[in-house]
């Protein structure tokens, strides 16, 4: 198999994620719109008080983020698992690793994107300043694609199950914390006036080790729930 | 080409079978008959490498089909119980993207020849407004689409009707005089006029 081809194949899973996605555009908006009205009730609920607010923004974002990408994550697999879409994917001539790569990185781009994007403006409800809603960003763009990663194992491990999304819940959420312990860190740092810097250097090196592992968790989870 | 050897298969506690031996070439077709629960879909998801045997080998080309990997499902196009089709796709769109991601990817034309071929003639209809024997043509086409040495169809006559029935007969001779092979589970007589057939029969 040349790299050319397999590329054109990683590209086509993608296109397919994406246009799936599109045709289904209800089940995304529902996941953005639940991240915005969390992430909204806070300050309703609380009061403007601009000094709590902000000590409690970073926290709010973040378990937010972590709530609306636990919603995804049935999504991921579920579908193709069945239509057995999922059976054919895995019969595909190319490595296993880079299928779920593929569908990580379209979940990614379907789900998790646009939170990322509408953030900024939701930062605004807590009063935070311009430098500290750059922090917050860059640590999302950072810390969601480690959340889509490894909720790709627990999507994979509960296939097919019958409680599926409580036990997901229970299997992925406590993985999350490292990144909510640095995601929310960097922002809270920033609040505080600090440097947020070496936060979002540990969040990268999380981004960089679930890249290199969670694939690999994932496709044997696939290969153990399709036999 | 496919040699099959000492394969065991368990479910549960129950052994399935035991000690299965069989070996075809290209030009083979091979029919797989038993009731139901004998083990027939399980037998075929191993020879995909979809699953693992309880004990024994499947072999393509002299390799252990486990160690060939990505290289073996290339040759391989499996057509099981579910047809593997998008329903949010149009037809023409499910085979389009199937071919590209078997790695040889087919343009439109290309797709809508195979649709034509199969008798499906909605084919930019999402796949949902379809019916269940229409979804398996669409099936069918993709089968063709990717263009792989060894079918493995599991009852792949279900909910066709009697042209669509005569049209696979005639899909999968023609796969055969081709050089490729077949793996076959049905209950039904599939009255082949090939020369090369081995039936194998699970208890």
């Amino acid at each position: 198999m040349t790299s050319p081809s397999m590329f054109s194949m990683f590209r086509c899973l993608i296109w397919r994620d994406l246009l799936l996605a599109w045709r289904r555009r209800t089940d995304v908006l529902a996941t953005m719109f639940f991240f915005i009205i969390v992430v909204s009730l806070f300050p309703l609920g609380i009061g403007p008080e601009p000094q709590l607010l902000r000590t409690i923004a970073p926290g709010v974002v973040w378990v937010a983020a972590l709530l609306a990408s636990m919603l995804a994550l049935g999504r991921v697999f579920g579908n193709d698992y069945e239509d057995g879409t999922l059976e054919q994917l895995l019969l595909t001539p190319q490595p296993l690793y880079l299928v779920v790569l593929a569908k990580v990185l379209a979940q990614w781009l379907v789900s998790e994107v646009p939170l990322v994007a509408i953030a900024p403006l939701l930062g605004l409800q807590f009063g935070l300043s311009q430098n500290t809603l750059w922090v917050m960003t860059i640590s999302l763009l950072l810390g969601t694609p480690v959340l889509s990663l490894i909720g790709s194992i627990g999507a994979a491990l509960t296939l097919g199950l019958r409680a599926a999304s409580v036990l997901v819940a229970l299997l992925v959420l406590p993985l999350y914390i490292p990144v909510l312990i640095f995601g929310a860190g960097a922002i809270e740092s920033s609040v505080a006036g600090n440097e947020a810097q070496p936060y979002l250097f540990l969040l990268g090196a999380t981004l960089v080790l679930a890249l290199a592992f969670a694939p690999w968790a994932t496709s044997a989870a696939l290969r153990i729930s399709l036999e | 080409m496919l040699e099959v050897i000492n394969l065991e298969c368990v479910r549960g506690d129950r052994t399935l079978f035991k000690d299965l031996n069989f070996a075809a070439d290209r030009g083979t077709l091979i029919e797989l008959r038993g009731p139901n629960g004998s083990g027939k879909t399980s037998l075929l998801r191993i020879i995909c490498g979809l699953a693992t045997p309880a004990a024994g080998e499947v072999r393509w080309q002299g390799k252990n089909i486990r160690a060939l990997g990505e290289e073996y499902s290339g040759s391989v196009a499996y057509l099981g119980h579910q047809n593997g089709v998008k329903h949010e796709l149009s037809a023409l769109e499910n085979v389009k993207l199937a071919s590209g991601l078997s790695g040889c990817a087919l343009t439109r034309e290309q797709c809508q020849e195979l649709l034509t071929r199969v008798g499906l003639r909605q084919q930019n209809l999402p796949a949902l407004l379809l019916s269940a024997g229409q979804k398996r043509r669409v099936a069918l086409a993709r089968l063709l689409s990717i263009n792989a040495t060894l079918w493995i169809l599991d009852e792949v006559l279900t909910s066709l009707d009697d042209t669509a029935i005569r049209m696979t007969r005639e899909l999968i001779s023609e796969h055969l005089e081709n050089g490729g092979l077949a793996i076959i589970a049905t209950h039904q007589e599939l009255d082949l006029s090939v020369q090369r057939v081995q039936r194998i029969e699970l208890a």
